[in-house]
């Protein structure tokens, strides 16, 4: 189409009249990145896609020589741990990527929470990454089981009987999970299926829509800066704000590489269904505020069993966080100030830290 | 004209019908693939093991005063105990909050759940913590020179 343009070469042309390579360079030229003092967390959405294109790579990789059943899981990954060149570092990677991918997740998450972000027409954006953030801890969660350790075992014999407390369908949804009434090899079956197609199959359609939505959208002004009569400024998504992606990106690799290095994953003890507990067992840290929450609850409160309670105040904290673009009335009207907002994302966080730095610092045999 | 009004009628109550009927053509296609692969999705009821009785490979000398290990009951596991004044005691070892499996303190001679800080004391009974019932308590009969252990009945 652009044939008086020197810069593009026969091949260019080619494919241009095939595929329609310019429909593609004007979306990039057209695309902006709006310029003030909170355009620092912008980053944070391109740094977990990232992360989540290193875990894809890596477990890709793994797959080659894991082994999913509970005769050979254990002994597979150390085969690849001790044996295969590379393996720790395949594994390491992606283990630690997860962590960060997480953790660059939950940052994108408050970030969006906080500067309102997802008040209208942005609701299904939201809605879209609430059930990416579902997906990714459901990643996680299978993912922590396949190693088919000690640690691994007793978080998911406590992570699946978690919605067994729920009257009614708990039973049930405990042994849809575990693929029976305890967790067995059958259970680590389930949960590999489910972490290397069910969820990436998932992860697919609904990334898909995210993008596509961050697309159609472009990317939220707040509301604080819109109003405050400063000058819009912007800055052009293509090639500017992506080679500020890359360099993010390159840092996290370096991070990545560095953590995979001096603290590579470890891998424990095999499962054993008829040994206790380990002292100090812990889960991942993202579900550390869960569990020490149902640590420090008593058994019963006011004739409720203790962990009944504390798993509908986890259910009724993430519905309350899904429903925020339609609970929150006054971003809805465009107002900036939605404090009710802002305020449950606050105390989400300092609570998230509190619990988090308990679960990390207080005896485990007191 | 009357003639025209009529054929539009019978043509939307065609279309109605045509409409309705690919609906439920759909909605029966629909419901041909899911209803499988929901059953498909629960697993099939494996047959749990009855057993009421088990004897352990243990010989009731070589327990210790003051410890705890954990023992096969069917597919399940339980915790033999030997307290202080040397009487074996039984009970199931899969904690009453979150499935953990528990373990005995021989420092404070209780039964401790290291998952959630769980405590029971050595009639099984929830003393300390979020644990809301009771462990289940299995009757320890000595023979000779066997440990059987039972369900109470």
């Amino acid at each position: 189409m652009d044939e008086e343009n020197p810069k593009h070469g026969p091949l260019w042309l080619w494919l241009d009249e095939r595929i329609g390579l310019s429909d593609f360079a004007k979306l990039a030229k057209k695309k902006q990145v709006p310029l003030h003092r909170h355009t620092f967390w912008y980053y944070f959405g391109g740094m977990t896609l990232f992360l989540f294109m290193i875990q894809v790579a890596t477990g890709i990789l793994l797959l080659l020589y894991y082994r999913p059943s509970a005769g050979e899981a254990f002994e597979s990954i150390q085969f690849l741990m001790t044996e295969v060149q590379f393996g720790w570092l395949v594994r390491s990677i992606h283990s630690w990527s997860a962590n960060l991918m997480i953790f660059a997740m939950f940052i994108h998450l408050f970030s969006a929470l906080l500067l309102h972000a997802y008040r209208r027409p942005r609701e299904m954006t939201w809605l879209s990454g609430a059930g990416l953030l579902g997906l990714s801890l459901a990643f996680g969660f299978t993912g922590y089981l396949l190693p088919w350790n000690e640690l691994a075992y007793f978080a998911t014999r406590v992570g699946t009987e978690i919605p067994g407390v729920v009257p009614v369908v708990g039973p049930f949804l405990r042994r849809l999970l575990r693929g029976g009434n305890d967790v067995t090899g059958a259970t680590l079956t389930r949960f590999y299926g489910i972490h290397v197609a069910i969820l990436p199959a998932m992860v697919t359609v609904i990334l898909g829509l995210h993008l596509f939505l961050v697309q159609k959208h472009g990317m939220s002004r707040p509301a604080s800066v819109e109003t405050d009569g400063s000058e819009k400024k912007s800055l052009p998504f293509f090639p500017n704000f992506f080679l500020r992606d890359v360099v993010g990106w390159l840092c996290a690799l370096g991070l990545l590489a560095a953590l995979a290095a001096y603290y590579p994953a470890e891998l424990g003890k095999k499962a054993d269904p008829f040994q206790p507990a380990p002292i100090g067992i812990k889960p991942e840290w993202y579900f550390m505020a869960m569990f020490q929450t149902l640590k420090l609850l008593p058994s019963h409160i006011l004739g409720i069993e203790g962990e009944l309670l504390g798993v509908l105040g986890f259910g009724l904290l993430g519905a309350i966080l899904v429903a925020i673009p339609f609970l929150d009335r006054g971003a809805a009207l465009g107002k900036s100030s939605s404090r009710l907002a802002t305020g449950f994302g606050l105390l989400l966080i300092v609570y998230a830290i509190t619990l988090t730095y308990l679960g990390y610092t207080m005896s485990p045999t007191k | 004209m009357a003639n025209d009004d009529t054929s539009v009628a019978l043509d939307r109550g065609r279309r109605k019908f045509l409409n309705w009927f690919l609906g439920t053509t759909a909605g029966a296609f629909f419901v041909s693939v899911t209803y499988p692969v929901s059953q498909y999705l629960i697993p099939p009821e494996v047959e749990e093991s009855t057993a009421s009785t088990v004897t352990l490979p243990i010989k009731p000398n070589d327990v210790k005063v003051n410890t705890g290990q954990i023992f096969r009951f069917g597919s399940q596991p339980a915790i033999l105990i030997k307290d202080t004044n040397g009487e074996m005691k039984a009970f199931s070892a899969v904690c009453t909050h979150l499935a953990c499996i528990v373990q005995f303190r021989s420092d404070i001679s209780q039964i401790w759940c290291a998952c959630h800080n769980g405590h029971f004391d050595l009639n099984g009974r929830n003393v300390e913590g979020p644990p809301p019932k009771p462990l289940e308590q299995f009757v320890v009969n000595v023979r000779a020179d066997q440990i059987v252990v039972n369900k109470r009945s």
